[in-house]
């Protein structure tokens, strides 16, 4: 008899706890995911794809599903990696081998000699950074180019060339002093 | 009045649940490597523990005394707390998504986490009253907060500093952890 | 008019360092030779770089604009003399980056011929922003070393009524003396200087502060305002600390009042100029003169004979080191700027700016070497000294480890990087290198960050307006889809009503028409009708020759 009132109160309460913890998830359910806006804004927007995901969109989207790492984004190197870490809480992860902790930025331009006007770098630039009209000569606005390379492959005569964006004297960074002693780690 | 407050000072410093109960040592080691995550881990227990040692008095007094039920105390607060758990899961993820992505895992783990349970077989093994319950498990997550949040501040400071190579990372965190325990030792008699 | 004694109070920190002036302040300002060839950086101020307004070939005069501001916060460069522009181009400037900026090179033709020179001596009747224009048109900015384009400072802004005008010649920094030479030599022309700035901001009351390791300079100072008989410029002299020459370090000693932290002075009231910019002003409003020169203060123990020039804008460095005898035999190296908050430069060879007020040649023995820096040992010292109040100790630890959020929460700028803490450091960390480090690094991380938000921005535009042409070319496919569709079902209903044996022989019924009418229309010839008798036979003939044949 004892054990059909410990049976039946558990069962009870549990139903209870079970209609409560139903009713809170309709009244607080997440419409979408507030994270991947977070982790958008962090990436570099080349919308190279270099981490296998077309755009920075779909990889921020990929990483707050957890179905990416951290490390895939070339153009950011180690900041985007480091800065990503910490607004999710995980550890860090090194990055490839073959990719610079710190990338040099680059743009693209046009050798107008030999741009033959055919707008596929054009169809291809994904911030419109690219200017000209068919049998027009093309040309890039280096201030809008973000660096990504996605007009080199279409061009059909390989007139695009990577060139890296001038260090000005403005723009120029201290660098972090040596420190031969025992350095600290992060 | 004086019943109350003795009850939060001896929970936060006299007995304080991690650095003298050494309960709650997780997520005491596990979010502090942060500020910003460990008050929100501080902010998540503390509702936890106040609600669940509030529910599990309740529980204990008019369901399971009544119907001479007592045995089945440890699996009903843990059904309790596992309820609150999800319960507040569910709020922090509305309220503050980037809060619920950063203390990942150790939301659920609250759950897991010995100081609830604790504190609610205490509150029992006290035979705390209601309020007193309440206090008890306020007073409770306060210490695990000032510790936690402590803890966090001198991690912060550690990580930046150069530490010798055999005592990197988790090494210096637990030497810290120890000196701050005993300090908290240094409590014992005041209350008791 | 006799120095009335002025209350004064402390900014928090600062040391007291060995002056080393006396070097200096031997001999009166020299002048220098014109050099055969000036370069002139076209960037030599804070803000935008002018836009080049001549050509490689043209023939300049002393004076004449090289560049035309394109922003309000931008300044122009002039002609320090006469002769051609030579070139164009890059040339290395004296910036700590070593990298090279555009400027303009002149070749001197040795004539010295000023343009027409317009002096406005009747400057009160000026309005102030007409004042601020010429003085904007002047190049002038601020000559105490950070190059901030004067106009700008002289315009408060709206809401902001300037009760007092701070003439900042304290000077502070060792081994300097340039403003000091300035204030003994050409006391008159900084008090008309500050006379004009009070007019353009409108200001009954202005302060001049001068170190009180200069009295000869306050003397002269008091000498050219009671010749002058003005009234509202005191003199005072006030305590030798460094950096008591800093901005908000001097508002404070002098006020008690305390610049916001990220505020300006004018916020409280207060607007600086250098001495050097005062007298500036003077000669651009008296006589019509661009800032084409400075005084430089070539000093050090590695020069033979210190002293003050007179210097053309864009003179190399080589020119002056020249005229001050050359090097000593244990130079080690070249700092432009003092001792404190100067960068070492890797030539000699770069053009003399605007903001160069000093060229310092250490000798090895004088400084440490900076990868000498030791572990931090915790002991504060940087703390006390530091005239901002800030934490440099946890400045470095964080900046050191690149926790950049940190490093602003510590308020880095509000660092006005004047060494103190790294000279008092026991360990030799050069802590100011950590800060400009995490300065110029957090700058440029905004920096991309706002690239990265316009990419996005102009990407999700493209993006949607590729998914409009798409959902456009859709809906055009599909109105003619649906145009096809119906006409066949128009068909098909036209089909339903005929059986489909009368079909087929309709059609066929009309094809033969069709065959018929077009095998006619081959046979008949068209212009046939109304022949000549003549041309009748000819078409039989031809007719009949097509039969037989």
């Amino acid at each position: 008899m004892s054990i059909l009132i410990a049976v039946v109160t558990l069962s009870v309460i549990a139903a209870l706890f079970g209609l409560l913890l139903g009713y809170a998830s309709i009244k607080f359910r997440v419409e979408g995911d507030p994270v991947v806006e977070k982790i958008d804004a962090l990436l570099p927007q080349t919308q190279c794809g270099q981490c296998s995901f077309p755009g920075c969109r779909p990889y921020a989207e990929a990483i707050a599903s957890g179905e990416a790492p951290i490390n895939l984004c070339p153009p950011g190197g180690e900041t985007t990696m480091l800065a990503l870490a910490d607004l999710l809480g995980v550890e860090p992860v090194a990055l490839d081998d073959e990719h610079d902790t710190e990338p040099t930025k680059t743009v693209v331009v046009i050798d107008e000699q030999t741009c033959i006007g055919c707008t596929l770098c054009i169809q291809a630039c994904p911030v419109d950074a690219i200017l000209g009209a068919a049998k027009q000569m093309h040309t890039v606005i280096a201030d809008e180019c973000t660096g990504c390379n996605l007009c080199i492959p279409p061009c059909p005569v390989d007139c695009i060339h990577i060139t890296p964006v001038k260090v000005e004297p403005d723009t120029w960074r201290w660098p972090l002093p040596e420190q031969n002693f025992a350095a600290p780690r992060a | 009045m004086t019943e109350y407050a003795i009850i939060l000072i001896s929970t936060i410093w006299v007995n304080n649940f991690v650095l003298v109960k050494f309960l709650g040592l997780c997520p005491f080691m596990g979010v502090s490597r942060k500020l910003e995550t460990a008050m929100g881990m501080a902010l998540a227990t503390t509702f936890v523990l106040t609600l669940s040692s509030v529910c599990s008095y309740l529980v204990n007094e008019y369901i399971l005394a009544p119907l001479d039920l007592v045995y089945l105390r440890t699996i009903m607060f843990i059904l309790v707390i596992a309820v609150v758990v999800q319960f507040t899961e569910m709020v922090v993820h509305k309220t503050s998504p980037l809060l619920y992505n950063v203390l990942g895992i150790f939301l659920p783990l609250i759950t897991t986490n010995c100081a609830v349970l604790g504190v609610a077989l205490l509150n029992v093994q006290e035979q705390h009253g209601f309020l007193q319950s309440a206090f008890y498990g306020f007073g409770a997550s306060m210490g695990f907060s000032l510790v936690l949040v402590l803890f966090a501040g001198l991690r912060e400071r550690i990580a930046v500093t150069d530490v010798p190579d055999v005592f990197q990372g988790n090494a210096i965190a637990l030497i810290t952890a120890g000196i701050m325990s005993l300090a908290f030792m240094g409590f014992v008699g005041l209350v008791n | 008019m006799t120095r009335t004694t002025h209350q004064l109070w402390h900014f928090h920190g600062g040391l007291k360092l060995p002056g080393e002036k006396h070097q200096s302040t031997g001999t009166p300002i020299a002048r220098t030779e014109l050099p055969r060839q000036l370069v002139i950086p076209v960037h030599q101020h804070i803000g935008e770089t002018g836009k080049v307004l001549v050509n490689i070939g043209d023939r300049v005069l002393k004076g004449q604009a090289l560049t035309q501001p394109t922003a309000y916060v931008s300044a122009p460069v002039h002609a320090p003399t006469s002769g051609t522009v030579k070139d164009i181009a890059e040339y290395p400037a004296p910036h700590p980056s070593r990298l090279s900026t555009l400027c303009v090179v002149i070749e001197a033709d040795g004539k010295d011929e000023w343009i027409q020179l317009e002096s406005r001596a009747d400057y009160k009747k000026m309005s102030p922003a007409d004042l601020r224009n010429l003085v904007r048109h002047a190049g002038i900015v601020g000559l105490g070393g950070a190059a901030f384009p004067t106009s700008v400072k002289l315009n408060p802004g709206p809401g902001h009524q300037i009760k007092t005008l701070i003439i900042n010649g304290a000077e502070c920094e060792p081994y300097i003396t340039c403003d000091d030479m300035l204030m003994r030599e050409r006391a008159d022309e900084v008090i008309s200087g500050a006379e004009i700035i009070s007019h353009a901001l409108n200001t009954a009351h202005c302060l001049i502060a001068v170190e009180n390791n200069k009295p000869e300079a306050i003397a002269a100072l008091n000498t050219a305002i009671s010749d002058a008989g003005v009234d509202y410029i005191d003199v005072v002299a006030i305590p030798t600390i460094y950096p008591t020459g800093g901005e908000k370090q001097l508002i404070k000693v002098l006020t008690n009042k305390e610049v916001p932290s990220d505020g300006l002075p004018a916020d409280i009231g207060i607007v600086m100029q250098n001495v050097g910019t005062a007298a500036a002003i003077y000669r651009a409003v008296f006589h019509g003169q661009p800032l084409i020169s400075r005084i430089v203060t070539v000093t050090g123990k590695g020069i033979t004979q210190p002293q003050n020039m007179e210097v053309l804008i864009g003179t190399p460095m080589s020119a002056l080191i020249e005229q001050a005898c050359g090097y000593q035999e244990n130079a080690d190296r070249l700092i432009m700027g003092g001792p404190m908050m100067g960068f070492t430069m890797h030539c000699d060879s770069l053009p003399v700016t605007k903001g160069c007020n000093c060229l310092l040649v250490e000798t090895a023995d004088q400084h440490s070497d900076e990868n000498n820096a030791m572990p931090c040992i915790r002991c504060g010292e940087c703390a006390r000294v530091c005239p901002v109040s800030l934490l440099p100790q946890q400045l470095y630890w964080h900046a050191s480890s690149k926790n950049f959020d940190q490093v602003q929460d510590y308020n880095l700028f509000d660092c006005i990087e004047c060494g103190c803490c790294a000279y008092v450091c026991p360990s030799h960390i050069p802590l100011v290198q950590y800060y400009r480090f995490a300065k110029t690094e957090i700058w440029n991380r905004e920096r991309d960050q706002q690239k990265s938000d316009h990419a996005r921005i102009r990407h999700d535009f493209r993006q949607a307006r590729l998914d409009k042409e798409k959902r456009e070319r859709e809906e055009r496919l599909r109105k003619k889809k649906d145009m096809l569709e119906k006409k066949k079902q128009a068909e098909a209903a036209d089909k339903n009503e005929t059986e489909e044996d009368p079909k087929k022989a309709a059609i066929a019924a009309a094809l033969a028409r069709v065959q018929d009418k077009k095998a006619k229309a081959a046979d008949a010839p068209k212009n046939t009708d109304n022949l000549t008798a003549a041309q009748q036979k000819q078409v039989d003939e031809a007719n009949k020759r097509r039969e037989t044949e």
